[in-house]
């Protein structure tokens, strides 16, 4: 008896434990998995077509990058209560203020354009037409966000983030070698040497993995969540738990085009889906539901990221608690940067190439400034206090940033000037 | 539409204001990397001035 009651207090406790997790478990989640949108998903086919499974560490090795950058946004909006915008504004004054709302502004409605992109593309294979997707995905994105509820309008998104996982069985349907991913994939190597091409491909794996974006969206999403200070420790766990997540998923591509689409050029995911139908019907299916998803979770994280950091600056109502009536200007720039960027993709010889490029270049502008100022403000001991980055914190967060700066700074280069590093 | 724009641009002058004075302690190490950032900052626009220029010749 005394065993069973035990073993019951146990469960109980667990239990608790895992209710208070769903309770807070959102905004790590959402970021992280939404991280993998349609340029990430077009990344990573493209790594796994090029490279095989031989990346697949270097893969690994960002799931801390990612977990150590994205909590301090947990800790900055849980204490300060403010989004990323407004700490920045609040913290550096007006100049860095606007600096970063105007090169977020600009990088997100671009990185929206590449997301239906990816979404048009993706249905295109079901015969749907472009126009049809782009009005079908702005009245979902409306329904989703209209309700007047943070709580549904996050519980929605973690089932667009579940259907994420539809790569996991793709992979295992393409019956890869288990022994090859082990020997080739978990041990560090550059295949064919370090040069320019492997170079851009690594850079834009980190590229798709920490984005100026994410910063900004989950710090605000911890602070529409209303999370406190003692919600702190499963608002990291959420945010590892995505980060792993996300990581996984990315692998999981990599294994379906390094087993099936080895040695082919991929330049979008779409093209990757299309080649996989001709081989595996399901498999291919798949990758391109795979891909409207991503484009589609991408979409909804980015648009309200801008609108919240607007929201805070300027004084709007901006909360996804609130009717449309209660935060018009919120929910305006919502729909008028949501609009406007699926229009982009219906007109007729749209430069998209060129906006994609330029996504990559007006992003690393953004990632240092803001990553510098992340870990400025986390040492910020009047606004902080015990939630302080400590010593061992500073020292493992001030590598990320000092190696992204200088890596991410050369992926802009080769981006702008692809022949200088060949 | 004029009274819109004279709206808009009061918002912008009382955001200025606000935010006029940064609030966080503005130490050697905060100061040093600040102005890292200008300088990087400046440096990559040139670079991206330099490339469209490229482009457009």
């Amino acid at each position: 008896m005394n065993l069973f009651s035990k073993l019951y207090y146990k469960f109980r406790k667990y239990w608790k434990a895992v209710q208070l997790y769903l309770v807070i478990a959102g905004p790590g989640l959402v970021v992280m998995v939404a991280d993998n949108d349609a340029g990430g998903i077009t990344t990573y086919a493209a790594t796994g077509a090029k490279y095989g499974y031989n990346l697949i560490w270097f893969l690994l090795i960002l799931i801390p990058v990612a977990y150590y950058v994205q909590e301090m946004t947990v800790r900055l909006g849980a204490v300060t209560k403010r989004g990323h915008a407004e700490a920045i504004f609040n913290g550096f004054g007006a100049f860095w203020g606007w600096f970063s709302l105007i090169d977020l502004m600009i990088v997100d409605w671009l990185t929206l354009v590449t997301e239906f992109v990816g979404m048009t593309s993706s249905l295109r294979i079901f015969g749907v037409s472009p126009w049809l997707t782009v009005a079908g995905v702005v009245a979902l994105m409306g329904m989703i966000v209209l309700n007047g509820r943070y709580w549904t309008w996050e519980k929605i998104a973690l089932l667009f983030c579940a259907l994420n996982l539809i790569y996991i069985p793709g992979a295992f349907m393409v019956n890869p070698s288990v022994s090859d991913i082990l020997k080739n994939g978990l041990v560090p190597n550059f295949p064919g040497g370090f040069n320019g091409e492997l170079f851009f491909f690594l850079m834009a794996n980190i590229g798709t993995t920490i984005a100026p974006w994410m910063l900004f969206f989950q710090q605000s999403a911890v602070v529409d969540k209303g999370m406190q200070e003692k919600d702190i420790p499963w608002g990291k766990f959420d945010t590892l738990l995505g980060s792993i997540l996300t990581v996984v998923v990315a692998i999981f591509i990599v294994i379906v085009t390094g087993t099936v689409l080895k040695g082919i050029d991929i330049d979008s995911a779409s093209q990757a889906a299309e080649h996989l139908l001709k081989t595996n019907h399901y498999v291919g299916t798949f990758m391109a539901i795979g891909l409207f998803d991503a484009g589609l979770l991408g979409a909804i994280c980015i648009s309200l990221a801008s609108s919240w950091a607007f929201g805070e600056i300027f004084g709007w109502a901006h909360s996804l608690n609130q009717k449309i009536r209660e935060a018009p200007w919120f929910y305006a720039s919502y729909f008028f940067t949501l609009i406007s960027a699926g229009l982009i993709v219906l007109i007729p010889k749209a430069p998209l190439v060129l906006i994609t490029l330029f996504v990559q270049v007006v992003a690393v502008t953004l990632l240092p400034a803001a990553l510098v100022f992340l870990i400025l403000l986390l040492n910020d001991k009047k606004h902080m206090g015990e939630h302080c980055n400590t010593l061992t914190e500073n020292l493992i967060g001030g590598f990320i940033v000092v190696s992204i700066v200088i890596l991410s700074t050369l992926y802009g280069i080769s981006v702008m000037f692809p022949n200088l590093f060949q | 539409m004029p009274s819109s724009l004279h709206r808009f641009a009061a918002k912008i002058r009382e955001i200025n204001q606000r935010y006029s004075k940064p609030h966080i302690e503005m130490s050697l190490g905060v100061k040093i990397s600040l102005m890292a950032l200008r300088i990087y900052l400046l440096l990559l626009v040139s670079l991206i001035l330099y490339k469209f220029v490229l482009m457009l010749n």
